[in-house]
């Protein structure tokens, strides 16, 4: 009697299904950590949240359908399969009150769908109030600038908010489309030239997040990355408070033989440090060592990173549009001990 | 000369030269051949478009990988997205309306049948153009959208966006051409008593895509001329610094793209709507039904367009319409799935290999049209465009959909086209294995995307949760490859000794079933009369409530084979698409090329217009 179950057995399709509940295992095993640095569906804001809600709405929905589609079409297949000797079935052509009633099924269940859609479209996209801190945000190949009119600070690849104020992003690129997106935070909002974009919302948990541009811009798009603080708001006094002081540089020989390099090289065409230069193509380096990371929040800053940087930036970051300057040794490592005792 | 014989019906084929075959094949007009021609290049392209996704997928299968550069991977993505959607899943589709729609229609020929064969050729010097830019070192690299205005000479100023648009531009001049020729002949060319509510769904699907593709392709070719003239001509026209607008190209661009995703789904949903009543032995639930849903999709299509373009900022009010004319396009969808599941409802279901493809299509194309409704709302798209999120979507529709079709209908044709049987076993394995490796490799790109991993990056860093899924979307893409390994073992296995397959191998409904495998070159000795939409069925059967089966017809005599004339074959049309390509070609290398080949195509197309031109009176040749 086994025997003959045994005999009978698929070993072909046992040994399919095997390997898919041993991979599916595996797999639930490892887990699905949903609490990761760019994950969008813990939303840590007001934006987040009215999207999160959306998308909950409609993974339900979604569910519930997958879920009667899929287990139809296994049962029906299972139920209605070929069995010797059976007759021509029924020749069934259809049937008009089902089609009409799961046309209207579909057509209500997209309508509870897309009015708290619209709903959220227009709720998110209404003018921020006066009280908003402003930060105007400039995509660039590849690497982000953040400016604060009020506070009139400009800074790179880090941007720095105090929790539960709303913050309104006018976005805006010099050369092609990139997509501004810190995830925990909302959706993104695409960066186009010569055309001024708006975001706005409400971070709600200080901590750091990680951004990301999301449109491909060119050969780094990788790697145009940024960082974002979230301070409670005295904590944010006081970064803006820093970020507003002249820069104040060390008085180690190696940084000051760097500060001489910088002023006397071309750096000063396209970096500003307030008081020594004026150049706006790249990043300001006026508070440089105040950053966690650089050059598209690739790296951390660190003295050996940078050093490999200064001396040959399409490496670390390829197309980079910093020219290779030609510094070497001595040269590099002086530019990086200044740069680095620019808190 | 054996090329002659070929089309001359009753005629004995002499064994022909190789060369003599291969001139036979370069200038047949044949719809039958132009299909296989069509099927076989598109499995190539295939194949190298699913080539370059698996280099992509070694790089991404650690974090912070350097088996390629940034460069080169931005140039995989391009190529892998323009060679599928163009290159390969168009063309498959163009093979089976190339081989099935006069099979299916009762007809002997297209409309137009040299023109059939200009559309081939062209499509295939568009395609080597496009990969011509291997060789010239300058690949495509804009991505398979091509976003303004990235593009720009100023941003992109080698060639490789010049082979990509001039390319694009190439191949669609081949779609139209096939479009209207379709048109036509789906117009003009049913057999008698084939009214269009008679016609087979895959008819219908396939008439729906040439009207979605003569409409939407004048779109991309507007907006690829206004781009040659910004790169050639120093116009302005997406040039925001000169008042020009990059978001211009995004609304030309979609307005073709969104019907494209018709254009290549569609003709899937007639594929599965031949297999499945043919393998449950029940008509098709609802035919009407699924034929409106198929057109009001093809209506929908051309007003969704924004729905691509939900974060680039276009306010409020043109974010609701177009977020409600995208669930809209929803229903239609949904009535067809569950029109599906009722054809199998009651059935008496054979399970062979067609049909494993299909039901594969019902069960992944729902998911990727459920996580389609996701994006029609503006808010939640915020958050899952240009995600992997995103990815995951369309491969579930256009690889889930679109591929699990063709390779549904590769398999239910495949006797009806080669006169052979593909091994069952080997099929299913193919299926089975394509189908674990597809939910392996595409479905934790949904995860990735919502835990925030971007499309169309080379590189990632390894602390966000990205790694180990990452490194099973690869194993499950080397999985796809080895299922396609099993379909060409089998392929070959069966073209060496292979079962012989019947006329009508899967006791089928519709016309082509009713005529020798593979067909004779003027597939029908007698044009058949149509009565029903399943009249092949119901003269083996009847109607199935106890109607008794209809009288055979007289046998066809060798007088009526004699009668019947076939259009000869043509040298014209591939010199004229060779010609088209000198010129177009040109205008990367020299002026005088393109001179030259305008002429020259000038030329070529009044002798090509001329071939048959007889006189009235009897004067000339």
């Amino acid at each position: 009697m086994i025997a003959r179950i045994v005999q009978r057995l698929d070993w072909t399709r046992l040994g399919l299904l095997g390997a898919v509940l041993l991979l599916a295992s595996a797999c639930s095993a490892v887990g699905w950590n949903w609490d990761t640095p760019m994950s969008t569906v813990i939303p840590k804001s007001d934006f987040g949240k009215l999207t999160h809600g959306i998308f909950m709405l409609i993974s339900w929905w979604t569910l519930g359908i997958f879920i009667v589609v899929e287990t139809a079409l296994v049962y029906a297949c299972w139920r209605f399969r070929e069995r010797p000797g059976a007759p021509i079935p029924k020749q069934v052509h259809g049937h008009t009150v089902l089609e009409i009633s799961w046309t209207i099924a579909f057509a209500v269940i997209l309508l509870i769908i897309a009015i708290p859609t619209i709903k959220v479209i227009f709720k998110t996209q209404e003018a921020p109030a006066a009280t908003a801190l402003r930060v105007d945000v400039a995509g660039k190949q590849w690497w982000w600038e953040f400016r604060y009119p009020q506070q009139k600070i400009t800074t790179a690849n880090e941007l720095h908010l105090p929790v539960g104020q709303t913050v309104s992003f006018a976005l805006n690129a010099p050369d092609v489309i990139h997509s501004f997106w810190i995830p925990q935070l909302g959706g993104k909002r695409d960066v186009v030239p010569h055309r001024v974009n708006h975001i706005t919302l409400t971070p709600e948990v200080p901590g750091e997040y990680h951004g990301q541009c999301a449109e491909y811009c060119g050969m780094s798009h990788a790697n145009m990355r940024f960082r974002v603080v979230v301070h409670e708001p005295a904590e944010f006094e006081k970064w803006v408070k820093a970020q507003q002081a002249p820069p104040v540089d060390s008085p180690d020989a190696l940084a000051q033989q760097g500060k001489t390099l910088f002023s006397q090289s071309t750096c000063v065409g396209c970096h500003t440090i307030t008081g020594i230069s004026a150049g706006h193509i790249g990043p300001d380096l006026t508070h440089f060592a105040s950053r966690k990371t650089f050059a598209g929040s690739l790296m951390a800053t660190t003295p050996d990173n940078l050093t490999k940087w200064i001396e040959n930036p399409e490496h670390m970051k390829p197309g980079a549009l910093m020219p290779n300057l030609g510094m070497k040794g001595e040269q590099s490592k002086a530019l990086a001990a200044y740069l680095l005792s620019l808190k | 000369m054996a090329t002659h014989a070929a089309f001359m019906p009753g005629a004995k084929v002499e064994a022909p030269t190789f060369w003599g075959a291969v001139a036979s094949w370069l200038t047949t007009v044949d719809h039958k051949r132009i299909g296989i021609l069509y099927g076989s290049s598109a499995f190539i392209f295939f194949l190298i478009a699913g080539t370059e996704a698996l280099i992509m997928r070694l790089q991404l299968a650690r974090p912070d990988n350097t088996l390629v550069s940034a460069q080169t991977f931005n140039e995989l993505f391009t190529m892998h997205g323009t060679t599928m959607v163009f290159l390969a899943i168009m063309p498959m589709s163009a093979a089976f309306f190339n081989y099935m729609i006069p099979l299916m229609i009762g007809a002997r020929d297209v409309a137009f049948p040299r023109l059939n064969a200009l559309s081939y050729w062209i499509f295939i010097s568009g395609g080597l153009f496009l990969h011509v830019s291997f060789l010239a070192k300058a690949v495509p690299d804009g991505g398979w959208f091509g976003y303004a205005n990235l593009t720009s000479h100023q941003f992109s100023p080698t060639h490789s966006i010049d082979f990509w648009m001039f390319g694009l531009q190439i191949l669609g001049i081949s779609s139209m051409l096939a479009g209207f020729n379709f048109l036509v002949t789906i117009i003009n060319m049913r057999a008698p008593g084939m009214t269009l509510m008679r016609m087979p769904v895959f008819i219908w699907m396939s008439f729906v895509t040439q009207f979605l593709i003569v409409l939407a392709f004048p779109a991309i070719t507007v907006a690829l001329i206004l781009l040659m003239f910004d790169r050639f001509f120093g116009t302005l026209f997406y040039s925001p610094a000169a008042g020009g607008d990059p978001l211009l190209w995004q609304h030309l661009f979609w307005i073709f793209g969104h019907p494209e995703v018709y254009i290549l789904i569609l003709p899937a949903m007639g594929i599965v709507s031949e297999v499945l009543p043919t393998f449950a032995r029940k008509p098709l639930f609802g035919a009407p039904v699924i034929i409106y849903s198929g057109i009001t999709i093809g209506f929908f299509g051309f007003g969704v367009w924004s729905h691509h373009m939900f974060s680039v900022g276009m306010g409020p009010v043109a974010d609701a319409a177009f977020s409600i004319t995208t669930m809209l396009i929803a229903v239609p969808t949904g009535v067809k799935i569950l029109n599906w599941l009722c054809t199998l409802w009651g059935g008496s279901i054979r399970f062979q290999t067609p049909l494993y493809f299909s039901l594969g299509f019902i069960a992944m194309f729902t998911m990727g049209g459920l996580s389609g409704v996701m994006h029609a709302s503006p808010p939640v798209d915020l958050q899952q465009t240009d995600t992997y999120f995103v990815v995951a979507h369309f491969h579930y529709v256009l690889f889930g959909g679109s591929i699990f079709g063709l390779f549904s209908g590769a398999y239910y044709w495949w006797p009806k086209i080669t006169g052979k049987l593909l091994d069952e076993r080997l099929g299913k394995l193919h299926f089975w294995l394509m189908m674990i490796g597809f939910n392996v490799t595409f479905f934790p790109q949904h995860y990735l995307g919502l835990i925030g991993m971007p499309r169309r990056i080379y590189t990632y860093a390894g602390d966000l949760g990205w790694n180990f899924w990452n490194l099973v979307s690869t194993i499950g893409a080397f999985t796809i490859a080895l299922s396609f390994l099993v379909f060409i073992v089998n392929v070959i296995k069966t073209a060496r000794a292979g079962r012989v397959a019947s006329a009508d191998p899967w006791d089928g409904r519709t016309l082509e079933w009713a005529i020798p495998s593979p067909p004779p070159v003027y597939n029908f000795a007698r044009v058949p009369e149509v009565h029903d939409r399943d009249d092949f069925w119901l003269q083996k059967h009847g109607d199935g409530h106890g109607g008794a089966p209809r009288p055979k017809p007289a046998p066809v005599t060798a007088a009526e084979i004699a009668a019947i004339h076939m259009p000869p074959p043509s040298y014209w049309p591939i010199l004229l698409a060779l010609a088209m390509a000198m010129m177009i070609s040109g205008l990367l290398i020299s002026m005088y090329q393109v001179i030259v080949g305008g002429l020259l195509t000038l030329f070529l197309m009044y002798r090509f217009a001329m071939e048959h031109h007889r006189p009235p009176d009897g004067h000339g040749h």
